[in-house]
């Protein structure tokens, strides 16, 4: 077993008196893809807001249980800013910033204190080739961002994550505004960003889950159900709800 | 009756009211234009007043106008934008912040002459400034400020919730997501809401009546500390408390005083409109 770069322990999420998430405990290994499936308001989304302290700009969130990151609580003993530059996250619509493509993915860097425009261009290439864009954009990186194609946008945001360095990626339905073509795009960058990153992908879309990622997990109503390894739970899963969910017959 | 029927009654009167408002906006600018426009010439904006004022230009006043208009901007435009961003972005909703809602509600309300005589007890008297542009700008900011704010609130209010939560999501602070993935695209709202404030600032009397005003003054403002002439109330002098003023300078200095407002609204029309051009979400 791989060290696990994510240990959830007992986690409950409530906003006011909504509970989003009841007692979930699970451990994300390093360099996996872990799958999060489940119907709405099942509390995928909650989850990933709360890994990357995103809840914490809503008054009304509580939590109990820990979240450790490499076995450190990163709700007592880290940094928030600093948390969320470990913990990139890319949202469910492509949302660029108004700036040119290359403004975009320097605004991390930026932030982060790197002036010089020369290691900005070198942060800049590197993060669209990883993120699959370079050759796309090379030659209009002063173009707005919002100017490029939906796809495009997307795979933009996950190189914008990408130039600040994380060490974990949350993808909160990163394809559900995207056609099948740009979706295949976003999943091959998934699958070749494994080498060097711990990522989770919550998803509404079942295929998607059991196309890209190596665990699943499925939640609902605020509770983990079931979560073993994706080929596992797509053909022969301990639970009589996953199955009921994976075949389609609710959800 | 026919609902046929009723509907075109109430789009007649629909049509009407709205035609209604046109009339007077329309007359005013007529009157203005045909008595003043004769008046109108460089020396009338170049010379100072002359034999009473009853001859000569407006220029004393109008330089008066403009340096209150600046020093107004001067002193809300920072502090309107600086409380509206707390207000909007940090503040915790609580008792304190409605308190401070209400507050700016009811400033809004207040009736300009009050602000005059609050700016004489406190600017003039209280802290010794004496009537001057100081004291002056300071009583027109706190009447726009209300304006201002708001203004300021609603263009924050516009910028998309995702841009603050990417910036977050990159590791940025509060204040870097504000002052880098906010600031910048509330800023052209924040502008407008600000000209069209002082373009309203620029034209009242009442407020400068007491803190800056000056009857006649035959030498332009030397400092902040000066008074000056300005030309809502110059227009107010010279219409009924000096005898015998020929109309045509009366209308004249009208006529400045509303191109001025105008060309002020026009650049706060331009500045959002090129904004709308640049903005593509």
């Amino acid at each position: 077993m791989v060290k696990p770069k994510i240990e959830i322990q007992n986690l409950t999420v409530s906003y006011g008196p909504i509970e989003s998430l009841r007692k979930v405990s699970l451990d994300v290994s390093e360099f996996e893809i872990l799958g999060v499936i489940g119907p709405a308001s099942s509390g995928k989304t909650s989850l990933l807001r709360t890994l990357n302290r995103l809840n914490d700009e809503n008054p009304l969130f509580r939590k109990q249980g820990r979240i450790l990151l490499d076995g450190l609580d990163i709700y007592t003993k880290m940094d928030v800013p600093l948390l969320r530059k470990r913990i990139g996250m890319i949202f469910a619509l492509p949302a660029p910033l108004p700036l040119s493509i290359f403004d975009n993915v320097a605004y991390g860097p930026r932030l982060h204190g790197i002036r010089s425009k020369r290691e900005l261009e070198e942060i800049v290439e590197r993060s669209l080739r990883a993120g699959f864009l370079w050759d796309e954009v090379k030659d209009r990186l002063d173009t707005p961002a919002m100017k490029l194609s939906g796809g495009q946008q997307q795979r933009l945001c996950i190189a914008r994550s990408l130039a600040v360095e994380p060490e974990v990626i949350l993808y909160d339905e990163p394809c559900s505004g995207l056609d099948p073509i740009s979706t295949a795009r976003v999943e091959e960058a998934m699958q070749q960003l494994k080498q060097k990153y711990t990522q989770i992908l919550v998803t509404n879309n079942t295929k998607q889950a059991a196309r890209v990622s190596d665990r699943t997990a499925f939640f609902l109503m605020g509770e983990l159900v079931e979560i073993d390894r994706t080929q596992k739970m797509f053909t022969v899963p301990q639970d009589q709800r996953t199955e009921d969910y994976v075949s389609g017959r609710f959800g | 009756m026919n609902p046929r029927i009723t509907q075109r009654i109430a789009f007649t009167f629909l049509f009407l009211s709205t035609l209604l408002i046109l009339v007077p906006v329309f007359l005013i600018l007529l009157m203005i234009f045909r008595d003043g426009f004769q008046a109108l010439s460089w020396q009338f904006l170049t010379a100072y007043p002359r034999l009473g004022m009853r001859a000569g230009g407006i220029f004393p006043a109008i330089v008066g106008t403009v340096y209150l208009v600046a020093a107004t901007l001067a002193f809300s435009l920072p502090v309107g934008i600086l409380a509206a961003i707390y207000l909007s972005e940090y503040a915790k909703d609580n008792w304190f912040k409605r308190v401070i809602e209400v507050a700016i509600v009811n400033l809004a309300g207040v009736p300009s002459v009050v602000y005059g005589l609050f700016g004489l007890g406190l600017f003039v008297i209280f802290l010794k400034f004496g009537a001057s542009i100081l004291a002056g700008s300071l009583t027109l900011s706190i009447m726009s400020l209300p304006v201002i704010i708001t203004a300021s609130r609603e263009a924050l209010g516009t910028v998309p919730l995702s841009f603050r939560e990417v910036s977050l999501a990159l590791g940025a602070t509060k204040w870097q997501t504000i002052r880098r993935a906010v600031l910048p695209n509330a800023l052209p709202g924040m502008i407008t809401g600000t000209i069209l404030a002082l373009s309203r600032a620029a034209g009242e009397t009442a407020p400068i009546l007491f803190t800056v005003a000056a009857f006649y003054l035959p030498r332009l403002p030397r400092s902040i500390f000066d008074q000056c002439m300005a030309l809502p109330y110059h227009l107010y002098v010279i219409s009924t408390q000096v005898p015998n003023v020929k109309l045509s300078i009366q209308y004249g200095t009208a006529l400045v005083l509303i191109l001025l407002v105008l060309a002020m609204n026009i650049v706060a029309i331009v500045i959002r409109a090129q904004f709308r051009k640049r903005k593509l979400w």
